[in-house]
């Protein structure tokens, strides 16, 4: 029946016509989540989306496009009408790792969007099951290294954050284990917190609960300053391997050639929803990061991107890594 | 004991506020509306109303969404029974017995112990989740790859046994059925498999689209075949009360179906979708007269309705104590709560004692609504399902289009359900049961996922699926099923049951 009704009332936006960027937004604005309802990207969205639609005063609304390590939404999004009603939010896999990943992707994350900011990132811990012998990152990498193929990693499936970022450990580190795939961060926490594998990395806002609840433990956090919602996790450079830095950034993008007056309002409208005070509340509750005031500009963005599908092609071209 | 009471009186406490009964009835009654209309799952529904519960308490919205998806699962037998389509994987059993049933002008009662016997269920498996909420959790965690590689081989010698008609038709089908599943991305390498370069079948094909297709799509067309034999029972319900004898028939059956729903309901993987069959079966295999299965028996609509609501429930488990979702519509759940700032985990019992009991209580008063709305309102129910079938075909096909259509927001998912409409009136026409293939698809994903991972846990050795005590057990069990399906004594029996 909603669905209906939605239809009706896109037919009418439709019939709309052209609206002009000096009204812009006079309709409401669809922002694409290449992922499923739910995930730590679609959270981030919709609180993000939630706070930019008040000061825009029209309706952001979220619609979900899964599929292809959420490479389906963002070329949908690459598609839609540079007309500024069409945006999404990009992620790490989506405009770092998805080029190097699969060889026949139809857009080009440097080339097809137009930064409008970044949004949130969700820092990556390494977290291994409960019993592992071992008290530290320095034990753990060690133990790792020497028993090369007997420790089993645990990912959430070729291209997910959770498999890319542990490549890059795996690269740093030089360990060499044996990879155990999983469908989703559920089934592959769910094997880490049983002891049916090893070890995992992943973003904080999936292990936040299960580290604290003693279930699992965190060996370090890869971001250069520990996190409030975990701060007995040292940091990787504290831990001993400061070159490990990584997280699934989280990052608004318009269609290539949306106007320059569009991209920045809605750029003032994401700065705006990341300095109010419950937006911000309720993203760091869940363990983000949110960026500074020179992280938060659309050129900032621009060559975060850039230097993003510079690190992750070596990375995962190295590993043979390839989903098509 | 103090203090399970002590949980539940805060649980009640919670549930009964004002708000959050109005919140659960609304859930109750969207949830059995979406149940009852054939295309428009639990999962759609939800994901759609996500966005309406930002304005409400984390506790009322968890309530509301909790309702749809258990008066789903209510509303999903109405129309299995009525009209012969499973709104769910779960409700495919009850189709065999309830629909015929509903054939002999006994829909009325059908609907009445589907009813009756899902609020037994819900209401024992309430107490399961407040009693043992927390030490059952350890029974999930015992089950690595192997095990549920071996529950899932399980799962498959019952849908052999259950089947009707030829075993060799039924095998054919779940091979079919797991075949369908290896389309896509391949896990453990990324290449495609089977997807002819259509991009659209890189994840797969969709449980919806399949389900959707070979059951709704192609029981219409078969429906326009014979206009005269329309399977939607238009003639009288009958009156809903089960009698005395009913009852007594079906009360024990709905008792074991609410232990075996409860147990496969708690494991990850969805579980809950073995419930009905495995209760089926059963049924079937202890009944005096099996040949009464399949021909309207209502222990076969008791005992897998019974065992439906249990998983439905205990499915929540995992969730609520370890915030690992067992399946979509949990996943589903999980987003909602961290919409609210809410993480699922074993913290949420100590952090929102309030939210944890709170929707347990209301789980109970959800499904005493559920009766009410239920018996009382069959008959609208009923009228929604009357509607003649120029009207009908028509609104079923478009609702099933929308629902199959918002799911991923695309328009080649309908497709190719048309398209597997079309394959299903095939197989129906060449006499061969869809229900194997669909659970041989729903199970081959996981299955092979488990498989995989469980070899690549033993570097390669197959012993590990029999030196492993549990996965060990539940391979002999399914051994042992399928030698007796296919003695020559039992199969000769069986073979008379299912000719007609």
């Amino acid at each position: 029946m909603k669905s209906i009704l939605s239809a009706l009332g896109l037919a009418a936006v439709l019939a709309a016509g052209p609206a002009w960027a000096q009204s812009y937004p006079a309709k409401p604005i669809t922002m694409i989540v290449p992922f499923a309802a739910g995930g730590p990207t679609d959270v981030i969205a919709r609180i993000v989306a939630d706070s930019m639609s008040k000061t825009l005063g029209q309706q952001i609304v979220v619609e979900n496009v899964a599929g292809a390590g959420g490479t389906t939404g963002t070329t949908r999004a690459a598609q839609s009408a540079p007309d500024g009603y069409t945006i999404m939010m990009g992620h790490m896999g989506t405009h770092g790792a998805a080029p190097a990943l699969y060889p026949n992707l139809k857009y080009d994350p440097t080339k097809d969007f137009e930064p409008i900011g970044m949004a949130a990132g969700t820092p990556i811990l390494i977290v291994a099951k409960k019993n592992f012998p071992a008290k530290d990152l320095k034990e753990f990498l060690a133990k790792a290294k020497a028993d090369g193929d007997k420790i089993n990693e645990a990912h959430a499936g070729i291209g997910s954050v959770s498999h890319t970022t542990c490549l890059l450990l795996n690269a740093q580190a030089g360990l060499k284990p044996t990879q155990v795939p999983f469908r989703g961060t559920g089934p592959a926490l769910n094997d880490l917190v049983s002891g049916q594998v090893d070890f995992m990395c992943d973003q904080i806002v999936n292990l936040v609960e299960q580290i604290k609840g003693g279930n699992i433990k965190a060996y370090a956090i890869a971001t250069p300053e520990r996190s409030p919602a975990l701060p007995d996790v040292p940091t990787t450079k504290e831990a001993g391997l400061p070159e490990y830095q990584v997280s699934a950034w989280n990052a608004v993008f318009a269609p290539k050639g949306a106007p320059k007056d569009i991209t920045a309002k809605l750029n003032d409208a994401l700065g705006k929803a990341l300095s109010d005070e419950n937006t911000r509340k309720r993203l760091l509750d869940l363990g983000a990061v949110l960026p500074d005031k020179a992280g938060q500009t659309q050129e900032a963005l621009g060559t975060f991107v850039a230097q993003e599908v510079a690190r992750w092609t070596p990375v995962i071209k190295a590993a043979g890594a390839v989903a098509q | 004991m103090e203090q399970f009471v002590d949980n539940l009186a805060l649980g009640f406490s919670t549930a009964l506020s004002l708000k959050n009964i109005g919140l659960c009835f609304l859930g109750c009654l969207v949830g059995t509306l979406i149940g009852v209309l054939p295309g428009v799952g639990p999962i759609a529904t939800i994901a759609m109303l996500l966005p309406v519960t930002f304005g409400i308490d984390p506790t009322g919205a968890l309530i509301m969404l909790a309702g749809i998806y258990y008066g789903a699962q209510y509303g999903g037998s109405t129309t299995a029974i009525l009209v012969n389509i499973p709104g769910e994987a779960t409700s495919v059993v009850t189709t065999l017995d309830g629909h015929q049933m509903a054939r002999q002008g006994r829909a009325g009662v059908a609907l009445g112990i589907a009813a009756i016997g899902s609020f037994i269920a819900g209401s024992i498996a309430t107490l399961v989740i407040a009693a043992l909420g927390a030490p059952l959790t350890k029974l999930a965690l015992l089950f690595g790859p192997a095990e549920y590689f071996s529950l899932m081989v399980m799962g498959l010698v019952f849908a052999v046994v259950l089947a009707r008609g030829s075993l060799p038709k039924a095998i054919a089908m779940i091979v079919v059925g797991l075949l369908l599943s290896t389309v896509g991305t391949d896990l453990e390498t990324g290449q495609e498999r089977l997807t002819f370069g259509i991009a659209e079948l890189s994840d797969g094909v969709d449980f919806a689209v399949l389900a959707m297709g070979i059951f709704g799509f192609a029981e219409i067309i078969r429906n326009l075949e014979n206009p005269e034999t329309r399977d939607v029972v238009r003639g009288k319900i009958g009156r809903l009360l089960p009698s005395k004898e009913d009852f007594k028939q079906a009360l024990p059956p709905i008792l074991r179906g609410t232990g075996l729903g409860a147990v496969l309901g708690i494991l990850p993987g969805n579980g809950a979708v073995l419930g009905p069959f495995a209760s089926y079966t059963l049924e079937k295999k202890i009944a005096k007269e099996p040949s009464r299965f399949g021909r309207g028996a209502i222990e076969g609509i008791a005992g897998p309705e019974a065992a439906n609501n249990a998983g439905a429930q205990t499915a929540f488990i995992p969730l609520l104590t370890l915030g690992i979702p067992p399946n979509a519509v949990m996943a589903l759940m999980v987003g909602a709560m961290t919409i609210h700032g809410i993480i699922p985990g074993p913290q949420v019992v100590t952090k929102n004692p309030q939210l944890f009991w709170g929707m347990i209580a209301s789980m109970w008063v959800g499904n005493l609504m559920l009766l009410i709305i239920n018996l009382p309102l069959v008959g609208l129910w009923v009228r929604l399902l009357k509607v003649p079938y120029s009207l009908l075909y028509p609104a079923i096909l478009l609702f099933c289009c929308i629902g199959i259509y918002s799911i991923n927001n695309s328009t080649s998912d309908v497709i190719f359900t048309a398209f597997f409409g079309l394959v299903g009136y095939a197989l129906l026409k060449f006499g061969y049961e869809p229900a194997p293939l669909l659970l041989g698809f729903v199970l081959g994903k996981l299955m092979e996922e488990k498989l995989r991972q469980a070899l690549i846990l033993s570097r390669g050795s197959f012993a590990t699926f029999v030196e492993r005590p549990v996965s060990g057990g539940l391979l002999l069990v399914a051994a042992i099923m399928l030698v007796i399906a296919l003695l020559p004594a039992i199969r000769k029996g069986r073979d008379e049951v299912f000719t007609e």
